[in-house]
């Protein structure tokens, strides 16, 4: 309970990633750089943990442009997606996308003063997929891992996966949606995805500490 | 004979198809029933007691008491890490150990991290995972959550070997072992939080992150890659689909979508 917890905030809080200034920056530079300057914005808006809205609006700007989501909820849904249609691999994507950015907004709420650390990546240059480290440094505990899943693509490097503490984010999916999938099919997942969103929307406007 | 051979076969399969639960859980409505258990005791007792310390006790007292408790807990690790023939870092959870207790005051300055040695986590189920015990399968055990068979004995050892145990008079060690529960709940309100937040099915959510998690501390944050080939595989779903709908190559067909 109390290792997995703790890696599941791990996993949020650890979703940092974002700003695109020019395509070709390496992967590791990338991490690094959208995760300073998230923290750093967070530490500098004394009032945006206590707004979620405002949170979202961070995370859109900063974050998503480097995830791929597609291919997140592709490799979450397993072989599974491909029993799903266009029109519902595209909601599919829009609530995984939804659940994923809102609870992430609420790992930042809880983020405090920590110390990261960016390991040098170890990758070829051709290299197309790769795995960035960091690490995040707390006292009175074992640093957490953080690696990022990223591929090249045409318009820059692209997370798919995020580990915390060993714990894959898409992996750690997958069982709830291919149970979902079995038991109520492809459009089950897609109402129980939104469902799940609609809570958020209405518990969210309270203010989080 | 060939007819007994396809009996006990179809036997098995008929055994695995009503299974119709994840291998991994065998026990999943016992252990869904504990679930619930713990979670009744967590909204009544541990949520609103370690909230309630995390609101009205600061920061810092908080931390000294973490790294307190933390620091005792190196002994041991430093105790697996040598049963599991590392010898340095076991060496090093000692040398934490004491420097901590010495220049950290009994241990509530985490002073070793701040010199550079760094804090490890082992415990006596992963001591048995390097050695070669399979997890077994998944259990959720009343009060301490999720665990393994193998982990449950492992938790037996680690609580049979814990030095707070031996604090004395018994009141104080009581005291000890409460303050060390309260402290580290406290610490997951935001996790269990998000945890709510983020899971369709809480329990499946996180017996997965727990089994992942565990893979990959007992190989010290590198396991072995096979295995995960295979989860991305999902063996338990049938095999329908041409072999290009294979997972992996769907993320790079998506991105022909995309351009």
């Amino acid at each position: 309970m109390r290792t997995i917890a703790k890696a599941a905030l791990g996993l949020f809080a650890a979703l940092l990633l974002g700003s695109a200034q020019g395509e070709e920056l390496a992967p590791d530079v990338l991490v690094k750089n959208v995760t300073l300057e998230v923290v750093e914005l967070i530490a500098k808006d004394k009032e945006i943990r206590g707004n979620r809205n405002k949170l979202i609006q961070l995370i859109d700007e900063k974050v998503l442009p480097h995830f791929n989501f597609t291919g997140m909820t592709a490799l979450a849904m397993g072989q599974s997606w491909n029993k799903a249609n266009a029109e519902q691999k595209k909601r599919l994507t829009e609530e995984f996308k939804t659940l994923l950015v809102r609870t992430y907004a609420s790992a930042l709420a809880a983020f405090s003063e920590q110390k990261f650390e960016f390991r040098p990546l170890r990758a070829k240059p051709t290299d197309t997929d790769v795995t960035v480290n960091v690490r995040v440094l707390q006292s009175g505990a074992q640093p957490v891992p953080i690696d990022y899943s990223m591929e090249k693509t045409a318009a820059g490097w692209k997370v798919y996966d995020v580990m915390v503490g060993g714990v894959s984010l898409v992996a750690n999916y997958r069982t709830e949606f291919n149970n979902t999938v079995r038991e109520s099919g492809i459009d089950g997942l897609i109402k129980s995805l939104s469902a799940k969103n609609r809570t958020f929307e209405a518990a969210g406007t309270a203010p989080q500490k | 004979m060939r007819f007994l051979v396809s009996a006990v076969l179809l036997a098995l399969l008929a055994a695995c198809a009503s299974a119709d639960g994840d291998p991994r859980d065998p026990f999943e409505g016992f252990n869904r029933g504990v679930y619930k258990f713990n979670e009744t005791v967590d909204e009544a007792i541990a949520k609103p007691v370690a909230t309630a310390y995390r609101d009205l006790v600061h920061e810092e007292i908080r931390s000294r008491v973490r790294n307190f408790f933390s620091n005792i807990a190196d002994l041991f690790i430093g105790v697996n890490n040598l049963l599991q023939g590392k010898l340095q870092d076991g060496v090093e959870d000692w040398a934490r150990f004491a420097f901590n207790s010495t220049f950290g005051l009994l241990g509530i300055h985490d002073v070793a991290s701040d010199m550079g040695i760094e804090k490890h986590n082992e415990d006596f189920g992963q001591t048995l995972g390097r050695w070669g015990v399979g997890d077994g399968p998944y259990l959720v055990l009343p009060i301490l959550g999720s665990s393994t068979l193998r982990d449950g004995f492992g938790t037996a050892a680690d609580i049979y070997t814990d030095p707070v145990g031996d604090f004395r008079p018994i009141r104080l060690r009581n005291s000890a072992v409460a303050l060390r529960l309260v402290g580290a709940r406290a610490d997951l309100l935001d996790a269990s939080r998000i945890l709510d937040e983020a899971a369709l099915d809480k329990y499946v959510f996180q017996r997965d992150a727990y089994l992942q998690r565990r893979r990959s501390l007992i190989y010290d944050g590198q396991p072995p890659r096979e295995k995960r080939i295979e989860e991305g595989r999902s063996l338990r779903t049938p095999v329908n689909v041409e072999p290009a709908a294979d997972v992996n190559n769907v993320r790079f067909a998506q991105h022909a979508h995309d351009r």
